[in-house]
């Protein structure tokens, strides 16, 4: 059903028609909407047969999710930035115990400084969790991504992250083709434990596994993520059939049909790269683009064959790996691991600050005539950077950095016309 | 500051717009504090003001002069918004404004969306104050029509 709808919106109500038993909600910015509009469905009726819980910190909130999973109850949560730093002990637990809990995070840069605007950070800092964590490059993949996600989540008995742009994408309002209740029935089994604490059956959950198991437990984990590689591109394909459109799987190519240069990226960007890729083909440039939506597991193979034909790839980096590049990158090198081709990383966008495809264009011009260093810091301002290193050349007590800029900001961008 | 884009086709770009054809100003004490006016569209961009003094009245009359006269409006729509809805939230009757200065909106379209937001009284009040602002500006742009045919 079209709907000109807020990204959040259209994502609380795609939820509620997955029917969870157990929602366990505390706000932060920029995912609070979801959790709101799901509240406000529990207390109406509309979502019926779901428990929501006010809880009093993030680390709360998954730790509910966690003991209503394991009750058996489909649970789902979300949450973005510090909240997830807050709850990365339970991150851990959920996965490592294989709960197959849903979380949205509204991808907020962390701080300090402290700054509520997207970028990756959150969701990579809990890259290696064990998570399943998918990208959603628009508003419509966003809440269809969720219907996948309890399914997937669900079959491998693996938590599922649905990471959406904060802002970008949880703000902003489109046309959405929100599905229908009889849809997602049918197409959404309903929750089927592998493991539950059951009195009838009792178990215990979460034993302590000494050297002689442990290393064997983790390869499991690491297992049932190959496993989501084989079953991520299934679903989307068996979700496509039934929906009839195209959301999910583990990555999209956008016209990289005898493309030399390739740019790779995560989530909403992929959208202004797309439009540059145009404009950059109607000139006879050989540019294409690739999509990640998986991130964990991480498709090398998909990657590394998509990108073959490339002489050189452009990765787009939404979060800082500080001392060594960008971590989209790092595994991007991994799955071109033959060497032939260069790939540069580009950090990209840290703090909300715009992508625009006026500097995406120069980018890739730079990028063909291999004019990038390895790491490049795309839009930054050299001179705040400079000045302040001056600073802290000049005196010992050259005091906070953050503020330091702020005043120098300041002072230069009050303009009266 | 928030951003729209009004497209044919799907949108995918998500950059901030930085060359407007249409700004709408909601707060006009920002008109002397911020370069508000940079990138717009000249000669066809539009400009609506929450204001319900005149463009020169604002001090901005001659900056904005490269625009036609039918695309750079004033509205009271705070005014407007206190007298239909009882508090001072101008964005529905901004949007009414916005419509009837470009025709990118039908009326229709602008209430359907209000009332389809903002669910019984909450709805009607302020569709009643965006139809409100867009007769307003309807007709004081009709009037201006006649003046510069007279001229």
């Amino acid at each position: 059903m079209w709907k000109q709808i807020e990204g959040s919106r259209a994502v609380a109500e795609t939820v509620a028609m997955c029917r969870p038993q157990v929602i366990c909600a505390y706000p932060i910015t920029p995912q609070t909407h979801i959790v709101e509009g799901l509240g406000e469905m529990v207390k109406s009726g509309a979502l019926a047969g779901c428990e929501f819980l006010n809880v009093e910190s993030e680390f709360g909130a998954l730790s509910v999710a966690i003991g209503a999973s394991a009750a058996g109850a489909r649970a789902y949560t979300a949450t973005a930035s510090q909240g997830l730093l807050f709850m990365a002990e339970a991150v851990y637990n959920a996965a490592g115990l294989g709960l197959p809990i849903v979380m949205t995070i509204g991808n907020r840069a962390i701080g300090a400084p402290i700054n509520i605007w997207n970028d990756h950070s959150d969701s990579m800092s809990m890259r290696d969790s064990g998570w399943i964590q998918l990208h959603a490059e628009n508003n419509q993949e966003a809440a269809d991504l969720h219907i996948q996600a309890f399914r997937l989540a669900e079959e491998l008995s693996c938590p599922v992250m649905v990471c959406m742009d904060g802002f970008i994408l949880t703000h902003a309002y489109d046309r959405i083709d929100v599905p229908l209740q009889h849809q997602v029935d049918a197409w959404l089994p309903p929750f089927e434990p592998r493991q539950m604490l059951d009195p009838a059956a009792p178990v215990s959950i979460g034993a302590m596994v000494g050297p002689e198991a442990f290393s064997e437990v983790r390869y499991l984990a690491h297992h049932k993520q190959l496993r989501a590689l084989e079953r991520i591109p299934e679903i989307s394909r068996e979700f496509g059939e039934a929906f009839g459109r195209e959301s999910g799987g583990l990555l999209r190519p956008y016209r990289i049909e005898g493309a030399d240069t390739i740019v790779v990226a995560l989530g909403s960007v992929n959208g202004t790269i797309q439009e540059a890729v145009d404009e950059l083909r109607s000139d006879n440039v050989a540019i294409g683009s690739i999509s990640i939506c998986s991130f964990r597991p991480f498709p090398l193979d998909a990657v590394g064959s998509a990108l073959s034909g490339a002489k050189r790839v452009v990765v787009i980096d939404k979060s800082l790996a500080p001392g060594l590049g960008g971590m989209l990158a790092t595994d991007v090198q991994m799955a071109v691991s033959s060497g032939r081709q260069r790939v540069y990383t580009v950090i990209a966008g840290l703090g909300g600050r715009p992508i625009t495809k006026a500097s995406l264009l120069t980018l890739f011009h730079q990028a063909r005539a291999d004019a990038l260093e390895n790491v490049t810091f795309l839009d930054l301002n050299w001179d705040i950077v400079n000045r302040q290193l001056a600073r802290e050349l000049a005196t010992r007590r050259s005091g906070p950095a953050a503020e330091n800029i702020l005043k120098d900001l300041g002072t230069l961008s009050s303009r009266v016309i | 500051m928030a951003f729209c884009r009004i497209s044919d086709r799907p949108i995918r770009l998500r950059e901030p717009v930085a060359q407007p054809d249409a700004l709408i100003i909601q707060d006009p004490t920002l008109l002397h504090q911020a370069s508000l006016f940079d990138g717009l569209r000249i000669p066809n961009g539009y400009v609506l003001i929450n204001s319900a003094r005149k463009l020169d009245e604002l001090g901005i009359g001659s900056y904005l002069r490269e625009l036609p006269l039918d695309h750079v409006v004033t509205a009271p729509a705070t005014e407007l918004a206190l007298r239909y809805v009882g508090r001072p939230l101008p964005n529905s009757t901004l949007l009414g404004a916005f419509a009837a200065m470009t025709g990118e909106l039908r009326l229709e379209s602008v209430l359907a969306a209000i009332r389809q937001k903002f669910a019984g009284k909450i709805g009607e009040a302020n569709a009643v104050a965006a139809q409100a602002a867009y007769d307003l500006i309807s007709q004081s742009q009709a009037r201006e029509e006649i003046h510069v045919e007279a001229d």
